[in-house]
């Protein structure tokens, strides 16, 4: 089994492609798209990375990251911020907050690849 | 419709008036009395310090004096000189070109005043993209649909031993994710529309709307009197609601302070002079402004304004009076005393100004910056600067104030951040 890359994402479509590429890559992909049951996913079984968007439904992506940090568990786990803001101040935020690395939508399914190969040899 | 008196013919009727001679008020100006000839029958064109040196012979303010209809035409004029320095066509130019091709000066005039109305539509626009909730989603809406398609697109496309379940659901994807674009960029549209035609009024910040809930309502809450939470039209953006009920809560612990029974009254005994109704209720003066704009129509008082600002100068509350209203950010005048508050809290100021140009209104200002919020250690003070404006009553002669450097005409003025471009020339 490959490594475990966690997608909590709430677009279907955006889910499906992007564990599509992943999967034909190795990754052990798991999804999930709410808010507010995110972290309780996440200690289900850490995975070895995370794939997180910043509008979700119930609660923001940012204070999804912020409880990640603040746990044992999770504080050393790469985890890589989806938006759809491009703005310097929503990347600064991301990255003060703790995200290991930060992707503005719509992105390409290269980007993702590299940054996911790049993360999990960190 | 009222005809147009224009500047000749003012200063014909202020001589004739005055019982004056034509060549000794030309003699005492320094020009020809065939000339102040052309100039009383409208066809010579004046304005900076000739028609200054008229005013004062024939004993008149310069501004009554003016043509405000041309004045309207130049000033947009020079605007629009100063706008593109790489052009070198002088601003000083102005009334020349107004005079000789009135015609085309109206027309770089609209042109001018058109492109300061988009302008601020844009500046408005991008503050609506960077605080309405609306639009936040509905972008976001389009940007991870359009995410999907592309990443599908590209999986189908760079994938050419995908099987046929996989394109089958995948194309399924792109059909479905195509049309939810064009639904929801259409909805996005929607929200960003302005009718053709409209004002820079069509959109506004969430503070303004805000600022709307109340001024719908005469900036009079009888529910906050009572102490109970107004309630808004369900249209009200969330932000928008939150913003109006933090003001809301703040009417309500005003009114349970100084409730209008008692506060009425008092103001109307008290000539509604803010220090002695602070005085009286032992309450900050701050409140005791805040109380007299909240007064009813009703109130026998004088109309008040109020404007609040923070530490930053930035308006965070306006109720305008009359044809008062300040800049919202940045461009303001400094020498309001809301902004001199700001650099002096605790100190109450009180002064009487008058807009400069062809303003006739003066104001009396009331002002205090004082700090606001819990105090917290090693965390700069918040600082809040309030302000009341009202008629002034009195002849006291006013500190000329300007809309803002760039449209003043105040000479000299040791707060200027940049030249006017009204300001007289030589």
């Amino acid at each position: 089994m490959g490594q475990r890359v966690l997608l909590i994402e709430d677009e279907p479509n955006i889910i499906e492609a992007v564990s599509y590429i992943l999967s034909r890559d190795g990754w052990t992909v798991h999804t999930h798209s709410d808010g507010e049951t995110a972290i309780e996913k996440v200690m289900q079984g850490v995975p070895d990375l995370i794939i997180l968007d910043v509008m979700l439904p119930g609660r923001s992506g940012y204070d999804i990251l912020r409880d990640l940090r603040a746990s044992a568990e999770t504080k050393e786990t790469p985890v890589m911020m989806l938006t759809a803001r491009g703005q310097a101040k929503d990347r600064e935020l991301a990255i003060g907050l703790g995200a290991t690395q930060f992707m503005t939508k719509p992105f390409s399914n290269a980007e993702v690849l590299e940054s996911v190969r790049a993360l999990a040899g960190s | 419709m009222a005809e147009r008196i224009l500047t000749g013919t003012r200063v014909r009727n202020r001589r004739l008036d005055l019982g004056l001679r034509q060549s000794a008020v030309a003699e005492q100006v320094g020009i020809s009395g065939s000339y102040l000839n052309l100039i009383e029958h409208n066809r010579r064109r004046i304005g900076g310090k000739l028609l200054g040196a008229l005013a004062r012979v024939l004993e008149v303010d310069q501004a009554q004096l003016e043509d405000e209809t041309s004045a309207s035409v130049i000033a947009p004029l020079k605007v629009a000189a100063v706008e593109f320095p790489s052009l070198a066509v002088g601003a000083e130019s102005a009334e020349d070109l107004a005079s000789r091709f009135p015609g085309w000066a109206g027309v770089i005039s609209a042109q001018q005043a058109h492109i300061e109305r988009l302008t601020a539509k844009v500046d408005a626009l991008a503050n609506r993209l960077a605080h309405d909730t609306k639009i936040a989603t509905s972008l976001h809406e389009v940007i991870s649909t359009a995410t999907a398609i592309r990443s599908t697109a590209s999986i189908l496309v760079e994938t050419p031993d995908l099987d046929a379940e996989w394109q089958g659901r995948f194309h399924t994807n792109i059909d479905t994710d195509s049309a939810r674009l064009a639904e929801s960029s259409q909805a996005l549209l929607g929200l960003l529309d302005i009718e053709a035609g409209g004002d820079a009024s069509d959109v506004s910040t969430v503070v303004e709307q805000a600022e709307s809930l109340f001024g719908a309502r005469g900036f009079h809450l009888p529910e906050c009197e009572n102490g109970n939470e107004p309630e808004w039209p369900e249209a009200v953006d969330s932000v928008v609601g939150e913003i109006a009920a933090g003001w809301a809560r703040d009417y309500i612990a005003d009114a349970a302070r100084l409730p209008l029974t008692l506060f009425g009254p008092a103001a109307e005994q008290m000539a509604f002079d803010p220090a002695r109704l602070a005085a009286r209720f032992d309450v900050p003066v701050e409140m005791v402004l805040r109380r007299l704009a909240q007064l009813p129509a009703s109130a026998s008082g004088p109309p008040m304004g109020l404007v609040r600002c923070d530490s930053a100068g930035v308006i965070t509350f306006q109720k305008p009076i009359l044809d008062f209203r300040l800049p919202r950010a940045g461009a303001a005048c400094p020498l309001w005393p809301l902004f001199q508050a700001l650099s002096q809290p605790g100190h109450a100021l009180r002064s009487v100004v008058r807009m400069g140009g062809a303003a006739r209104t003066s104001f009396e200002c009331f002002a205090i910056a004082t700090r606001v919020g819990p105090v917290s250690f090693g965390a700069p003070p918040r600082i809040e600067a309030t302000m009341l404006v009202r008629p002034a009553q009195s002849d006291e002669v006013p500190n000329p104030v300007g809309p803002g450097c760039r449209i003043c005409t105040i000479e000299g003025c040791s707060s200027r951040r940049q030249p006017s471009v009204l300001q007289p020339k030589g």
